[in-house]
């Protein structure tokens, strides 16, 4: 008699659950179908590229040679971008949570939000028009002064457009991601963590390292990533910053390219084997991307018993 | 070290609010002093006054004086951060750092303000406060594991073990075992009679058997209804207080008959 009466009762069935659990199953699924197709795609369509004789690939030289450039190009790029947007980000992150009054906090937060909604051809235009001509006499002043450093040496570009404006631009388009993302964090670092380290009689830098800073540590890093997926893999900016050309050390100079950029410019032209390299180039740099991430789901990992979860 | 508490006229506001009117009080060193009074009343809000955490919430102000041995803690020059190393706070949920381990939570409070000190003076160090706490044979093996991992008993033990490590004048505890079971805190009302050999030690309890347990001086709180600012009502030695209180509507709470 008791199950009977412990049985689910008529009308109240668990619809809701199943409908949900299948649709959370669903998209899941769907996330890991289109990464495989993706790769699955690239690694098909890239795989002429290493079978072919190398005199046929672009350089003469094979795949390799003709890869690596651009692999390095597009890590100094994005090194560049986020060694400006990170310490700068969290700065503002930083700003906007625990420093500004409350008002300037969200009229800022709001100005960061609408940053990260521009376009990126309008911040490849602003690079190209206003930015790389605003750099050319602090180029030519490297140039002359630290031209000894192999980063800066001469002569410097007349235009501005190098990898430096390129990365500044990608700085500039990755910030807003940094910021907004570690502005979460921030706000959500417990009360109860600050005011124990403020009642400790800690000043607000102080308790900012001991109670915010190391609850958002796996935050800052997942925006860093972010971030860097972003520099990594824009196109369009770096297209009409950069004024492209074989690897180089110089970061003042023409020259270098990134593999976004190769294929954004070439890909319309290109047929036959052409065009099976540049699919290679994009699964290098989606390799490139994918290596990234576990590195920073490792860090993140490698702390745990810290983290304040358990 | 131990310091007496003066505080003369004080009135505490949340924006225009006033949340807690006119309170004078004198608490003496070396001695264990009890916040009593029903939710609401102030006392929490009075204690944080006591070293200037209310400042953490926006729109509180205080005025009034409050004198550490003399010296106004709202004084023009007076650096709210020095107040608080001098007098130190243990909260009502246990609050370990998560991110250090128990022994960086111990020196926590130490190595601020950039101060160094030496590996072995902060061995000596860690030693001593978590043996304060009561605590240092449960953890002594394990101080380099996170403290979050501890029981809530220990981790409000530790927090005690971290205020006591900067030698504080006063110790304040805002509802120390309100989230602790029976034996923790008894432990922690065992640690409260040690601490005020050496501190002055003021605290916030719902439990008017622990008030009665631990205290020296009592102090009742209440408001008259809600919206009302909260009033010292009545602030006596505890055996009064519990006993033969002065005030009606302290016999009505401590005896249950409250509201």
């Amino acid at each position: 008699m008791s199950t009977t009466k412990l049985a689910r009762r008529a009308g109240t069935g668990r619809t809701g659950d199943k409908v949900f659990s299948g649709a959370a199953l669903g998209a899941g699924a769907l996330i890991v179908a289109v990464l495989f197709a993706v790769a699955l795609f690239l690694v098909v369509q890239a795989l002429p590229t290493f079978s072919a004789p190398a005199a046929d690939i672009t350089g003469g030289e094979g795949f390799f040679t003709y890869i690596f450039p651009i692999v390095i190009g597009t890590l100094i790029a994005a090194t560049i971008a986020l060694l400006i947007a990170t310490p700068i980000g969290i700065a503002v992150a930083l700003f906007i949570s625990h420093y500004a009054p409350r008002k300037l906090a969200r009229g800022l937060g709001y100005v960061v939000d609408l940053l990260a909604a521009i376009p990126s051809v309008v911040y490849g235009a602003w690079g190209a028009s206003f930015l790389a001509s605003q750099l050319k006499v602090p180029y030519q002043w490297l140039a002359e002064n630290m031209g000894w450093i192999p980063l800066f040496a001469g002569p410097a570009s007349s235009t501005g457009k190098t990898i430096l404006t390129a990365g500044i631009v990608l700085a500039v388009m990755v910030l807003p991601i940094i910021a907004s993302l570690t502005r979460e964090i921030f706000l959500q670092a417990p009360m109860l963590h600050q005011e124990a380290a403020l009642a400790l009689g800690a000043t607000r830098w102080e308790m900012i390292r001991m109670a915010v800073l190391p609850f958002a540590r796996g935050g800052i890093i997942s925006a860093v990533m972010l971030g860097l997926g972003r520099a990594l893999g824009e196109t369009m900016a770096v297209a009409l910053v950069l004024s492209s050309g074989p690897l180089i050390a110089s970061l003042i100079r023409s020259g270098n390219q990134t593999i976004a950029a190769e294929i954004a410019l070439d890909f319309p032209e290109a047929f036959g084997l052409r065009m099976h390299e540049l699919i290679a180039a994009g699964l290098v740099l989606f390799l490139i991307t994918l290596a990234v991430n576990m590195v920073a789901r490792w860090i993140i990992n490698r702390h745990k018993e810290f983290s304040g979860a358990n | 070290m131990s310091k007496r508490i003066d505080v003369s006229d004080l009135n505490v506001y949340y924006g225009d609010f006033r949340a807690v009117e006119d309170v004078s009080i004198t608490i003496e060193a070396k001695s264990v002093t009890a916040f009593i009074g029903p939710s609401g009343c102030g006392k929490s809000t009075f204690l944080r006054t006591l070293n200037r955490m209310h400042e953490v919430i926006p729109g509180a102000r205080v005025e009034g004086k409050v004198l550490l041995d003399g010296d106004n803690l709202y004084g023009d020059g007076v650096d709210p951060v020095t107040v608080r190393s001098q007098i130190g706070m243990v909260f009502q949920r246990p609050n370990p750092f998560p991110t250090m381990s128990i022994r960086d939570n111990v020196l926590a409070g130490v190595k601020l303000n950039s101060r160094r000190i030496s590996k072995s003076d902060a061995d000596s160090l860690v030693e001593k406060s978590l043996q304060g706490a009561n605590l240092w044979n449960e953890v002594k093996d394990r101080l380099d594991k996170p403290g979050s991992g501890l029981s809530g008993g220990q981790q409000q033990r530790l927090c005690i073990a971290r205020a006591i490590a900067v030698s504080p004048d006063v110790i304040l505890m805002d509802e120390p075992c309100s989230a602790l079971d029976p034996i923790s805190t008894l432990a922690i009302e065992d640690l409260i009679n040690e601490l005020k050999d050496e501190y002055t030690v003021v605290i916030v309890t719902h439990n008017m058997q622990q008030a009665a347990r631990v205290s020296d001086k009592t102090a009742f709180f209440n408001i008259a209804g809600t919206g009302k600012p909260g009033k010292l009502i009545e602030y006596a030695d505890t055996a009064t207080i519990f006993n033969n209180p002065g005030e009606k509507s302290t016999e009505d709470y401590v005896s249950g008959r409250f509201g």
